[in-house]
């Protein structure tokens, strides 16, 4: 982005990784069942039933808070937020308002422009889920909703931003700052479906402010930014005014969208939950013992195990992937790091992403395993790729998976390097078969090299090293051509 | 632990209830065999539970209040559901959606409410003892003006859980009867503590009336003999007083200064919270079906306009109104602060003496349509608010009548002091009696 | 003072239907009623009271929810374990 400022915030609601609901005794565990199989009197709002507070959701905000610098307040409480909705069961969210969990504190990113940028917290609270609606019908046969109140509970814990981003690629940084930091508290799985929505905040200086509501990715943070970012951009420049308004994302169609101005005029008469104690809790903040960070551990990592700082970053980025590398180094830490380092940040969530599966279907004593093949030489660079996709190939087909050398062994992708003999014949066949490029090379055209190099390792299924396949061919054209 | 069933066939020519449980399982216990009533915005499992309201119509909740739950387990035989105002809101039983209930001492009159179906019950015999719930008097001024005794425990004392909220920080479940032992005796199967209540304070009652008030000390609040209490009333409750004197108290005269808008201050809480409490009633998840063939804002309006009653609708819209942004602060927050007022008001005087005693009603039972005014109906409550505020209990007991009416003698004490009420009250009745 | 355009505005905010028909009586009952409030205009204080009970929290711990046909037999209409509401969108 270039040009005039971009000003960004967030509010971040992320569900609390709790057993049991915020304000009641149903299982969190709703994802794999049916509608309306995790309810009760007090989620489903029936008459006379009353909240209770579950302790260890606001032992997980206030961890959150600790490590994010936050100040624990010395009195909180809940309000009610009244607004009328069928998936609110109670027709009000208990939620905190003007006496919020904590206050203040800060995350840092890396900034575009390089450096470090400290992104200030406005404020942290925790509060309940509403319940989740599908919508039915059509326009003649009439539309309609259903409603599923397993969702409805669920705590949340709401994390405010300043507008202190500068553009969609430092929102998205925050986010995932933010998700590792909330996974090594132990407090957060970023892989539950739904487990994270965001509101933004954005606005080109000088202008008003916009906010997007329904986001519900990573990736749906910066897209839903850069495309309000145009917008807003095109209308100052036909010299239109962005107005002040709440906008809703589309995901699917990757833009923004007004929210009618006819929905219900927003004033939603907080006051305090008047079936809910206060919460002094702030002597609770010295007690709390933080987990080692997502800065600590990647300076641990660069410092121990001799990353570079991209791989360190993207290694501990996420909780699973940085124990993942730990565990597949721990056998020889010496041996395995820097090999391990590149495979998993370089190869590995490549081909995890394109599957859209999670590391939990890798087994990190077969990947060790793997990783040593290719160390030592029993298979190439590029068998070592083949193998790690029948691997994860089976793990998806949930076929029974084979261990890396009875991959290697079944489809006989051990190198044919050492063996020299057979090398030298698969070349001289490649040369005889490729006398336009061979000759080329001998004119000086560098890319004939490279051709001749993929023939033979197509010829060797891929099991010869590449550099060796080089410094063969090239001898053997100098010497037949001297 | 069901040991049988009662057989309850009673001739309702009161309208006292709204669902009559004619064959009551029963078991062993403190309450082995007696029929109790309950008001009909107490949670009872497979028993419609309306509020007296349209709106829940047909609703059968899937749990027990606690409440209920202890009545159960100490053996009583739950015989039905009490008429009440619609959702507690009212203080003659006449805004009941289906049909207002009698007085038994006289049929022209209401019973008082809200909890006059459970009064009623009680006063013509129909059972033995009833809960009724009190936010702002609902059990004191339908045993006043039914001629029974009612006791509005401390708050906290006795679980809400599963209580149909209409002003969640004042109301509390208590005892009716024609005795006061009968009240202490259900007070000492509903109190104590549950989980499922973090209001709920760990209290048990586990007291027997003592009729020995000998060194007491009362104070009488002048607020309580002023302008709109009928003198006659005004007398009862003097001559009571004197009695109490009689049997080794001394009263001394106190004041209440925030009693000026002790009554105000009371409304705007109930109505803010009440316009919170009922809003979850859209015909969606129980309840007369909103029409799925409108958008959701109109039926929901819709459900809400045809079920609720217009009291209903006047207490949700100026609790809207008391929390809406722009007025929170003259309204609600102000409320609040008079609420502490009251209750430092309270401790003050209640460091000093042990009970404050003075008319539960500023008048004997209206008669039925006199009170079609709204504001001449909230101002009827005047005396019976500063212990909800205040979060005190406080009983009343019959101190004879007026015109052939009940009157009842209020007594409220400090926080917790539950016994000491009962006992103020039991020995008045001893005193009576004999 | 409210006038009647103001009774139908908080009507609105209630999402709470009135008719035509009763909105003079309504908006006349509710001055007087608003009027008598006007006395919490002469409380004083700051509202500071003692905090007995605080922190009163439950263990995280699962308990049985409600076999799924309670949650539904007092639903008006339901569809495949959802409960029906009217259109949202």
């Amino acid at each position: 982005m270039t040009g005039t400022p971009v000003i960004v915030g967030l509010e971040v609601h992320c569900q609390l990784d709790t057993q049991s609901k915020l304000f009641c005794g149903c299982s969190t565990d709703y994802r794999n069942d049916g509608p309306n199989t995790h309810v009760c009197p007090v989620c489903l709002g029936l008459p006379g039933s009353m909240p209770v507070l579950n302790k260890k959701a606001i032992w997980y905000a206030m961890r959150v808070a600790k490590a994010l610098s936050c100040d624990v307040i010395h009195e909180s409480e809940f309000s009610r937020k009244n607004y009328f909705y069928p998936d609110l069961d109670k027709a009000y969210q208990i939620t905190q308002y003007d006496k919020p969990l904590a206050q203040g504190g800060y995350l840092e990113i890396d900034g575009d422009e390089g450096g470090i940028r400290r992104v200030r917290l406005t404020r942290i609270h925790v509060e309940e889920d509403p319940g989740r609606l599908v919508h039915m019908g059509n326009a003649e046969r009439g539309k309609y909703s259903l409603v599923d109140y397993n969702r409805a509970g669920i705590p949340l814990i709401e994390i405010v931003s300043e507008p202190d981003m500068r553009s969609p690629k430092e929102a998205r940084k925050f986010l995932n700052k933010l998700r590792a930091t909330l996974e090594y508290l132990g407090v957060f799985d970023s892989e539950k479906e739904g487990s994270l929505r965001v509101d933004a905040n954005i606005s080109i200086a000088g202008s008003e402010r916009v906010e997007v509501k329904n986001i519900t990715s990573y990736k749906g943070v910066e897209k839903a930014l850069t495309f309000e970012i145009t917008r807003q951009k095109n209308l100052l420049r036909r010299g239109l005014k962005v107005e002040r308004e709440t906008r809703h994302f589309l995901e699917a169609r990757g833009i923004t969208q007004s929210a009618r101005s006819k929905e219900q005029e927003h004033d939603y008469r907080y006051f305090p939950e008047p079936d809910l104690r206060p919460l002094h809790v702030q002597p609770w903040v010295a007690g709390i013992t933080l987990p080692e960070l997502p800065d600590a551990r990647r300076e641990r990592f660069m410092a121990q195990y001799g990353c570079s700082m991209n791989h360190a970053r993207t290694l501990t980025g996420e909780l699973r992937i940085a124990n993942f590398y730990e565990t597949v180094v721990a056998p020889d830490p010496k041996g395995l790091s820097a090999p391990a380092a590149t495979w998993i940040a370089d190869t590995l969530i490549g081909e995890l992403n394109y599957r859209g599966i999670s590391l939990d279907a890798v087994d990190a004593e077969r990947f060790t395993a793997l990783v040593r093949l290719i160390k030592d030489g029993t298979i190439t660079d590029k068998s070592g790729v083949e193998v790690l996709r029948v691997m994860l190939d089976q793990r998806m087909k949930n076929e029974q998976d084979e261990t890396p050398s009875r991959i290697v062994a079944r489809l006989n992708l051990a190198r044919t390097a050492g063996d020299a003999h057979a090398l030298a014949a698969v070349i001289t066949e490649v040369i005889a078969q490729n006398s336009k490029a061979v000759e080329d090379y001998r004119n000086g055209k560098n890319g004939a090299l490279n051709f001749l190099v993929g023939q033979a390792m197509k010829k060797t299924r891929g099991r010869s090293d590449p550099g060796e396949l080089n410094r063969m061919i090239t001898g053997m054209l100098s010497t037949r051509g001297a | 632990m069901v040991l049988s069933e009662i057989e309850f066939e009673p001739d309702d020519r009161y309208h006292a209830f709204l669902t009559i449980c004619r064959k009551a399982p029963c078991g062993d216990g403190k309450l082995a065999g007696i029929a109790v009533a309950v008001k009909d915005n107490i949670s009872t499992k497979g028993i419609e539970t309306t509020c007296a309201s349209k709106i829940l119509k047909g609703y059968v909740p899937p749990y027990d209040a606690h409440v209920v739950e202890l009545l159960r387990q100490s053996g009583a035989a739950i015989s039905g559901k009490t008429n009440m105002d619609e959702f507690g809101m009212g203080t003659t039983t006449e805004n009941s959606a289906f049909g207002p209930t009698l007085n038994p001492a006289d049929t022209s009159r209401v019973p008082g409410g809200s909890s006059g179906g459970s009064a009623a019950a009680v006063a013509a015999g129909m059972v033995r003892m009833a809960l009724g719930t009190d936010t702002g008097g609902s059990i004191r001024c339908p045993a006043a003006f039914c001629g029974i005794v009612g006791l509005k425990p401390t708050y906290g004392r006795v679980s809400r859980f599963g209580l149909i909220a209409y002003s969640n920080s004042l109301e509390q479940i208590g005892p009716m009867a024609n005795t006061v032992s009968d009240v202490s005796l259900l007070m000492q199967v509903i109190a104590g503590h549950d989980r499922r209540d973090t209001t709920s304070y760990n209290q048990p009652y586990r007291h027997t009336p003592d009729a020995d008030i000998r060194g007491l000390k009362v104070g009488i609040p002048q607020e309580y003999f002023g302008a709109g209490v009928d003198p006659t009333v005004a007398e009862l409750v003097k001559h009571a007083i004197f009695r109490l004197e009689e049997l080794g108290a001394t009263s001394v005269p106190c004041s209440i200064p925030s009693m000026e808008y002790a009554l105000a201050a009371y409304y705007v809480t109930c109505t803010s919270e009440a316009s919170s409490n009922l809003a979850r009633f859209d015909g969606v998840r129980y309840g007369p079906a909103a029409d799925t063939k409108k958008s959701w804002h109109d039926a929901y309006r819709d459900v809400r306009k045809t079920n609720f009653g217009t009291e209903v609708r006047r207490r949700i819209m100026l609790g809207t109104f008391a929390l809406s942004s722009g007025y929170y602060g003259k309204y609600y927050a102000k409320a609040q602060v008079a609420k502490e007022n009251v209750k430092k008001d309270f401790a003050r005087i209640l460091a000093d003496v042990d009970v404050i005693a003075g008319p539960t009603m500023p008048t004997i039972a209206f008669t039925l349509g006199e009170k079609s005014d709204p504001l001449s109906m909230y101002l009827a409550d005047i005396l019976t608010v500063p212990a909800n505020l205040a979060g005190i209990p406080a009983i009343s007991v019959p101190c004879g009548k007026a015109d052939g009416m009940p009157v009842g003698l209020q007594i409220m004490g400090n926080h917790f002091c539950d016994e000491r009420v009962i006992d103020v009250a039991y020995a008045y009745e001893q005193a009576v009696v004999s | 003072m409210v006038t009647e355009q103001d009774v139908q505005h908080i009507a609105q905010l209630a999402d709470i239907g009135i008719d035509a028909g009763e909105l003079g009586t309504f908006t006349a009952r509710f001055n007087a009623i608003l009027d008598y409030f006007d006395v919490l205009d002469r409380v004083q204080g700051d509202g500071a009271g003692a905090r007995d009970l605080i922190n009163v929290m439950r263990e995280d711990v699962v308990e049985p929810s409600l076999p799924q046909e309670d949650v539904l037999r007092n639903a008006p209409a339901q569809e495949d374990g959802f409960i029906r509401a009217p259109r949202v969108m």
